[in-house]
């Protein structure tokens, strides 16, 4: 048996040793081992039990993860709160693929999508609509409360209910989350420490007009990496309220923090809770510090490569919408795409993308209409794995979010100059 | 010859050669490619990270800072590792990232791999070992750079 260093109960012992069973007693070797690495204290209980998984893509390649989930199935293990998962890879009704992108999709790459959901469903999944990175949209309704502990791996969402909802999640792998959710219990350190949870980073906002969050995240990612920086200034942007507009702002701004950088938490001041309710006592005696003005958001802007082999051509096709929009931004740009083309179509494939049940009550509105007949499309896939196809590198394609521009070929566009691409009132 | 002693995570026995990364490798842009072609040996995909970009990295000593990207990093580890592709070992300068330990625990614990893991080298060790380098490993975290 593994010889564990940190601090173990009865219960938790009695597990490692097999009284469960041997794939329960794998799970929680799997759980010590990665504290112990880490040198976790101890185990701590999940207490927000709904789950959120990473893994939403039957890709051909990962059979050793389909081996383990039929093991933990096989054994009767399941997360018995459910959870939710990111988006699935592919959606034929209302994404346009060519003939030999929906072969590869169906085969090489996405080949076990079916399988592997019919795995899900056994070991949790809420239900068909639970595709989403934005779990936490009320929507959705996978919300933690503050000071609840975790076991997701989704590196935007634990970014969110990290610094957004004040709960208390590390910046997990994917299978540890499946792991941490079924077993109950996560090892105790990192991001799930007050002393984990402090900043290495003052980061002051000192500009003359709003940031944009994907260039602000961006910027801040870069410089702090995996740190956790205490951001003052937004309040003068932002305000002082969680209201639906500041928390899709910040959702944008921490999902390009995680993925420029590696930012699991970030406090914003008098704004997210732990800064509300400690306010600069987070920070570490010896922090560093970042100025941001409106000239060095534009160095940062203006440092991302085109990764375009053509990149004297137009784009071919914008993808809005990652992490997922919610209401509030699904609606704010249908208002400028419709407006935006009058009685005409968009100048360029346009996808959208938002939680499968966002979609759903969008459909049911007036401007659901107006915007299907603009030519733009509303889907709930992962843009990200939209990419995974090779063929897509050849497609130019472009977005205003900074996590997708950072995990593939995609050029980043300001929301405005997007919008203008969009609706052909500036060729870029 | 230069000796260094990190801290081991997955212990064994290694000589062989080193490849250097100064920068942290993005698991996922680095082997996925060879992965999804069931390739027989990984050869780093990562336009990004010119140290490695087009190396063999299956069977060598994996030296590097940490791991970046995303959080499916872990499983990636994990995937290689059972089609018995990886690295040999891996190095890290630094503490070992999370989502790199948990790719080197899935693949210890799932699929009884033999991969070795040593981390806090610290940065002389980067400094010092270049691709190309004969290195030799023992069980208790001894990093000779011959």
């Amino acid at each position: 048996m593994y010889e564990y260093k940190m601090k173990l109960t009865d219960e938790q012992k009695a597990i490692l040793e097999g009284r469960d069973g041997e794939v329960k007693a794998k799970v929680m070797e799997t759980i010590v081992r990665y504290g112990d690495m880490f040198e976790a204290s101890e185990l701590i209980p999940v207490t927000h039990g709904e789950g959120h998984l990473v893994t939403s893509f039957g890709l051909s390649l990962l059979k050793p993860v389909y081996r383990v989930m039929d093991e933990l199935i096989g054994a009767g293990l399941k997360v018995e709160d459910g959870f939710t998962i990111d988006p699935r890879p592919v959606d034929t009704a209302n994404v346009k693929y060519g003939l030999v992108d929906k072969i590869l999709n169906s085969t090489v790459l996405y080949g076990k999508q079916s399988a592997y959901e019919e795995q899900l469903k056994k070991l949790g999944l809420k239900d068909s609509n639970a595709f989403s990175c934005a779990c936490y949209f009320d929507e959705v309704g996978n919300i933690p409360k503050k000071g609840d502990v975790l076991s997701w791996a989704e590196s935007s969402a634990v970014n969110y209910a990290n610094s957004v909802l004040g709960a208390r999640c590390n910046r997990n792998s994917g299978m540890i989350d499946i792991f941490g959710s079924i077993i109950g219990y996560v090892p105790k350190f990192g991001l799930l420490t007050d002393e984990g949870r402090k900043a290495k980073w003052k980061v002051i906002v000192n500009t003359e007009k709003k940031p944009l969050p994907q260039i602000l995240g961006s910027a801040i990612g870069i410089k702090v990496m995996e740190d956790v920086p205490y951001v003052v200034g937004l309040d003068k942007w932002l305000g002082t309220e969680l209201t639906d507009d500041v928390k899709a702002y910040l959702k944008d701004f921490g999902a390009a923090t995680a993925s420029n950088g590696a930012v699991g938490l970030y406090h914003a001041d008098k704004l997210t809770p732990e800064a509300v309710e400690f306010g600069e006592s987070l920070l570490v005696d010896d922090y560093k510090e970042y100025v941001i003005d409106d000239a060095e958001l534009e160095r940062v802007y203006k440092s991302y490569p085109i990764m375009w082999k053509e990149p004297e051509k137009p784009g071919v096709l914008a993808f809005i919408g990652c992490p997922h929009l919610s209401m509030a931004q699904l609606n704010e740009w249908s208002d400028k795409i419709i407006s935006g083309v009058g009685s005409g179509k968009v100048k360029c494939e346009t996808v959208i993308c938002t939680a499968p049940d966002v979609r759903e009550k969008f459909i049911k509105t007036e401007k659901y209409k107006q915007l299907m007949a603009t030519g733009a499309r509303l889907t709930s896939i992962c843009p990200l794995m939209y990419t995974s196809n090779p063929l897509t590198k050849s497609k130019r394609l472009m977005t205003c979010s900074n996590k997708l521009r950072t995990y593939s070929m995609a050029r980043y566009y300001k929301d405005d100059e997007l919008l203008a691409i969009i609706t052909g009132k500036e060729a870029k | 010859m230069k000796e260094f002693k990190g801290r081991v995570l997955n212990g064994g026995y290694f000589k062989g050669e080193a490849i250097v990364s100064h920068q942290g490798v993005n698991t996922l842009a680095t082997f996925q490619s060879s992965a999804l072609k069931n390739a027989k040996q990984v050869i780093a995909a990562d336009q990004n990270n010119p140290d490695i970009f087009e190396k063999n990295l299956t069977g060598k000593a994996l030296c590097l800072p940490q791991t970046i990207g995303s959080t499916t990093g872990g499983m990636v580890l994990q995937v290689i590792c059972s089609m018995g592709i990886n690295p040999a070992c891996m190095l890290f300068s630094e503490h070992i990232d999370s989502l790199a330990g948990a790719g080197v625990i899935l693949s210890v614990v799932w699929e009884n791999s033999k991969l070795i893991a040593i981390d806090c080298l610290g940065q002389e060790f980067l400094d010092t070992v270049k691709t190309g380098d004969t290195i030799e490993i023992t069980e208790d975290g001894t990093v000779k750079v011959l």
